[in-house]
């Protein structure tokens, strides 16, 4: 099975936000970037699929900067086959552009599974796999907390409000990954070295014409400060006052 | 004149509320320019639903009911709403952001080639043009963008609209869905353990972290969420505890878990890191609890008590309980 997994280089999730002079992005001097925590699950689902089958192969695809070559090849020294780098200099926010160029690329390479995280946690858009599956013709089951493959048909297990939904789903299809899928391993020293020979691929992404545009990135309202009530048990019967007279939620 | 339509999510012959919310966002954008708004049903068995989606005020209901709709399946019924938007001059498609809707809505999406917001908190006209803000970073910023085209769709956070009512009945339309092929189809719904409250629905929310020291302490987060009465509070953990194994992922509270905004928020031993407090800095009211002083989340607590956790929380669990007894 050929198996494409989508990561994103997002800001660490520790960042404190700050926006940037053209009120429409962040600041990020002095901001760590990472790989979305949830594509950590996506990338080891697609190392343990293709270890079950004994045979296939891994391509990690991301559209971003250059900067995002740091992101693929920590994915290649983890286990992945091959890195594909869609090139653009803007901040994707665009869910249906980010499809769109995605599904274009992938329809020129072999591929019967494509993985991602559930959403990425820059944008908190939770779109990308639904969208992309209906641009491909594959089926799709999103926000998956369980997987098991067998005869080429997955059974998937999900979260939904109150209830877990076991979803069939054929393949050519795109599943996204919840924490708790998986345990995602680490790169070794003797992956980091087998990553520098591996292929990387870099091309410009064909986004298309946008389907919006950024008005304004703000902060949200500061809360108002707070106060101490008091020091240990003693302090519960004002508490208690508190919650009933000030705030009302008792 | 924009028509606006809401896919509404039914689920075993019920409505879900959120759905009514959506329909509350589409009569206010309707309303702007005289259009007519659209609820479009997927399921099988949706007579009560289209009553009850007409009194919420929606002009028109349209109902792809049948058998071959029983089971959730985001690939047939993305194909058959598509049809059937496809002849509504729709300006825009609104759908609550829950587990349905963020499959769902960004398919129909696909097929419609059109742009998509997720998880927006409103929905207006700016200049003529579909306009949403919707919180990015795990609400660390919010984000306003505008539709460079229409039609347009968008899913809507929970809990940001009031439920329509009000309504005088719609006129109704009945579409008998094909049996045709599924790619994906759900085969199974697990309800979840009996009497436990969703984190996302509860009214309370008691959230403990590292400073209950050990797993078998969480005993006294589960013991004051109990004190409120049932079906009013649940539990929640910080990363830290979740990622150390003691307590379950559907647990966690923050970034990378879940974002709640209930009425009273409680965090028992979390420090406050800000991969947390964005998980529930949009609470109405928040209590912290924690042994150091200089902890961040007496920043943004509006009670905050200083003191020993195995001191402080059995004392306010009984307080609670007795708040309770006497309401």
């Amino acid at each position: 099975m050929d198996i494409v997994v989508c990561i994103k280089r997002v800001p660490a999730t520790d960042t404190a936000i700050k926006i940037a002079a053209d009120g429409k992005s962040i600041d990020t001097a002095g901001v760590q970037f990472e790989l979305n925590a949830y594509d950590e699950f996506a990338l080891e689902q697609a190392l343990r699929i293709k270890e079950q089958l004994g045979a296939g192969s891994v391509t990690v695809v991301t559209i971003g900067s250059k900067e995002a070559q740091k992101e693929l090849r920590d994915a290649l020294a983890r286990g992945a086959d091959k890195a594909v780098l869609l090139t653009t200099e803007q901040w994707i926010h665009d869910g249906a552009s980010t499809a769109a160029a995605l599904a274009t690329w992938i329809k020129s390479v072999p591929c019967q599974l494509v993985l991602c995280g559930r959403q990425a946690v820059d944008s908190d858009n939770n779109q990308l796999p639904s969208n992309l599956a209906a641009r491909l013709g594959f089926g799709c089951v999103t926000e998956v907390a369980k997987l098991a493959l067998e005869n080429g048909v997955f059974t998937a297990e999900r979260d939904i409000e109150g209830a877990r939904e076991v979803v069939s789903c054929k393949t050519p299809a795109v599943i996204s990954c919840h924490k708790g899928l998986n345990q995602p391993r680490y790169a070794n020293l003797k992956g980091i070295m087998a990553a520098k020979k591996k292929p990387f691929e870099e091309k410009a992404a064909q986004l298309g014409a946008p389907a919006m545009q950024i008005v304004s990135l703000t902060l949200p309202a500061a809360r108002a400060a707070g106060r101490i009530i008091g020091q240990g048990a003693e302090a519960v019967p004002a508490l208690i006052a508190a919650l009933r007279n000030e705030a009302k939620v008792l | 004149m924009s028509n606006i339509v809401v896919i509404a999510e039914v689920r075993a012959g019920q409505l879900k509320r959120p759905s009514l919310e959506a329909i509350t966002a589409a009569l206010q954008l309707a309303s702007a320019t005289s259009g007519r708004v659209t609820a479009i049903a997927c399921g099988s068995g949706l007579d009560a639903a289209c009553a009850e989606l007409g009194k919420g005020g929606a002009h028109r209901v349209i109902a792809i009911d049948g058998a071959a709709f029983a089971n959730f399946s985001g690939d047939a019924w993305a194909k058959a709403i598509t049809a059937q938007v496809k002849g509504l001059s729709a300006a825009a498609v609104l759908m609550a952001h829950t587990a349905m809707g963020k499959d769902l809505l960004p398919r129909v999406s696909a097929l419609l080639d059109c742009g998509i917001v997720t998880d927006a908190i409103a929905v207006s006209w700016k200049d003529g043009a579909f306009t949403a803000q919707k919180p990015v970073f795990a609400g660390k910023a919010t984000l306003t963008v505008r539709a460079a085209k229409a039609p347009f769709c968008a899913t809507l956070r929970p809990n940001t609209y009031a439920p329509a009512s009000g309504g005088s009945g719609a006129e109704i339309t009945k579409v008998t869905p094909e049996a045709g092929e599924f790619l994906a189809v759900v085969r199974e719904v697990v309800a979840a353990g009996a009497g436990k409250t969703p984190l996302q629905e509860a009214k309370v929310v008691v959230s403990g972290g590292r400073g209950l020291k050990e797993p078998a302490n969480f005993k006294l987060v589960e013991d004051l969420a109990a004190a409120f009465g049932p079906g009013v509070a649940a539990v929640g953990a910080s990363r830290a505890v979740v990622d150390a194994g003691w307590r379950p992922h559907s647990e966690q509270v923050g970034q990378t878990g879940k974002v709640v905004s209930p009425p009273l928020y409680i965090a028992i031993g979390i420090s406050g890191a800000i991969q947390h407090l964005a998980g529930m800095r949009t609470a109405r009211t928040i209590v912290a609890i924690n042994k150091d002083a200089d902890a961040p989340i007496f920043k943004i607590a509006d009670y905050g008590i200083v003191g020993d956790v195995f001191e402080i929380v059995p004392a306010l669990t009984k307080a609670i309980a007795e708040v309770v007894k006497h309401k």
